[in-house]
């Protein structure tokens, strides 16, 4: 029940409960407390819209950035990684297996603004070694969706047997 | 030149389609949102499509077998074994078709005799009874009920029979109704095969949209093998309808009889989509879940939306349709439906089109995404407030 909820919840969040209780054959009840657990235990963290600011007027840059980190003694890469993420500048920072340690989400209004960030804040971190930075030029898919890019496919009959 | 006179009177007595007319008015209104179609919504899962590409590209553009291609058989066989311990041979029972459509037309001809009775359980699909009478069959229809959720019953199957009797259509889970026949229901209908030693033309293409309870096929039942020719494809569980492209087991001698027409007149199914449902086949059943969950979902808002319209529904267990009554409303299958598509813009199909038991019921197709159900629902409603 909890998975089933989730994944409709993650397609949509703006389905209601009484939805999603006729969705999955459970009562209204059911499907409430359950929500409020997730909610409590903080399983579902935030609801929030997917976007494609590509198509709005807004000045965005995002940037991927992979840093390569020298874990600290006790702490290992948390520590570190939490010096990062709490600058509201970073989207998203993720720890890695491969070539290095920690993938960081930068967002800004011009490519110059994180070049900076990168340059001033995130390699003067104590530990960082070195951070490589590629810019996103384009989002064809995120978060499971297609964004542009695909024509669509051919329209079904209205009416068949 | 009076083509009346011409054009073969057999054709000529086969009435037009009811669902056409349908068609040419939906295209008159605006904004339509339409429960009429009979595919599912889903386009062709990415990685069947992509196994098309890879055939193309390496110049698979040649006729197959008249059989179809052997691996492809070999995987229907396993798959018939895995999901319902059927034995047939990749070798002589087994023949891949272009879509079931086909594979029906290739067994009503290979058996019937001229005025042998067809006996066609109804609602049913709109095939079945042209395609018997083509092949020079008469038809006799049996009612089912919504009371008995439009299941079979063995008595009403029974009295049908007369000594011209030979061959039995079963489609479950069906188009139209969703009707779902168990174990035990199927049981007593075999009883009564056996007793008039009948030939059964069992239609599952939709058995993989099951939602309740397991399919059961027709030819697991005891002494039902053997005078069973069994239908399926790719068409709905994969979301493969316009690959046209489907199969046919059955015991060798009746396939070799359908294989004689299949080699003259369709040769083979087309390779790329052969090639295509042969990557469903072996690792198509991801998808299928994730889509069998989707229709699940969309199944249960659409029976409770009718139900608190008004419009009377059972719960179907399997295939993607809901067969609600209309008789509330005091009109005819085609006026609810004709009056539905002009003032609200929803298309769904009058019931009779699939037989006069259908008559004051509409069939909603709910492989629809979920926000067209939601409106569709409410406009329903509202038409249905308005009379």
């Amino acid at each position: 029940m909890r998975d089933d909820i989730l994944d409709l919840l993650k397609n949509n969040s703006k389905l209601s409960h009484e939805q999603i209780a006729t969705m999955l054959d459970l009562s209204v009840e059911e499907v409430e407390n359950e929500i409020v657990q997730l909610e409590k235990k903080n399983i579902i963290v935030k609801y929030s819209t997917l976007i494609d600011w590509d198509k709005t007027n807004k000045e965005l840059v995002s940037a991927l950035i992979d840093v390569k980190v020298t874990p600290e003694r006790d702490f290992g890469f948390d520590a570190v990684a939490k010096r990062i993420y709490k600058f509201p500048e970073v989207s998203s920072v993720h720890l890695m297996s491969g070539g290095y340690d920690l993938s960081v989400q930068v967002e800004g209004r011009t490519m110059k603004e994180v070049a900076l960030f990168v340059a001033e804040k995130l390699s003067t971190i104590e530990h960082v070694q070195s951070t490589a930075t590629h810019f996103m030029l384009k989002t064809y898919k995120k978060d499971g969706v297609i964004f542009k890019g695909e024509t669509k496919p051919a329209e079904r009959l209205v009416v068949s047997p | 030149m009076n083509w009346s006179k011409i054009i073969s009177p057999r054709v000529q007595a086969i009435p037009p389609s009811g669902i056409r007319k349908f068609f040419d008015l939906a295209s008159e209104v605006d904004n339509v949102i339409s429960l009429g179609v009979g595919e599912p919504d889903f386009v062709t899962p990415w990685h069947i499509r992509e196994a098309a590409f890879y055939s193309l590209e390496q110049g698979d553009t040649m006729y197959t077998s008249n059989y179809g291609l052997l691996e492809l058989r070999e995987e229907i066989a396993n798959l018939l074994k895995r999901d319902y311990k059927l034995e047939y041979s990749p070798k002589n029972q087994i023949l891949v078709t272009v879509g079931v459509s086909e594979a029906l037309d290739l067994a009503l001809r290979a058996l019937l005799k001229e005025g042998e009775e067809v006996l066609l359980p109804e609602p049913c699909y709109v095939s079945y009874e042209p395609s018997a009478l083509l092949a020079g069959g008469k038809v006799v229809r049996i009612k089912t009920r919504a009371e008995d959720n439009f299941k079979l019953r063995a008595k009403d199957l029974r009295e049908a029979i007369t000594p011209k009797s030979k061959v039995l259509v079963l489609c479950y889970p069906s188009n139209p109704t969703g009707a779902t026949m168990d174990k035990a229901d199927l049981e007593e209908i075999a009883e009564v095969v056996k007793e008039h030693n009948l030939i059964v033309l069992s239609d599952e293409i939709y058995s993989r949209l099951t939602y309740e309870g397991e399919h059961t096929s027709f030819a697991t039942l005891e002494g039902m093998k053997k005078r069973t020719i069994l239908f399926n494809g790719f068409s709905k569980a994969y979301a493969m309808t316009g690959w046209r492209v489907g199969y046919v087991a059955a015991p060798e001698e009746i396939l070799q009889a359908m294989m004689k027409i299949h080699q003259y007149t369709m040769l083979c199914a087309p390779i790329v989509s052969q090639k295509a449902a042969l990557e469903a086949v072996r690792n198509g059943d991801k998808e299928v879940e994730k889509m069998v969950k989707s229709y699940n979902q969309r199944r249960r808002v659409i029976v409770k939306g009718l139900n608190e319209i008004g419009l009377e529904c059972f719960k179907p267990k399997g295939s993607f349709y809901v067969f609600p009554s209309i008789k509330s409303t005091g009109l005819s299958s085609e006026e609810f439906a004709e009056r539905l598509l002009k003032e609200e813009g929803v298309v769904v199909i009058p019931g009779n089109v699939f037989g006069e038991s259908g008559e004051g019921f509409i069939r909603c197709s709910y492989a629809s995404s979920l926000d067209n159900i939601y409106e569709a629902l409410k406009r329903i409603g509202r038409f249905v407030d308005k009379l």
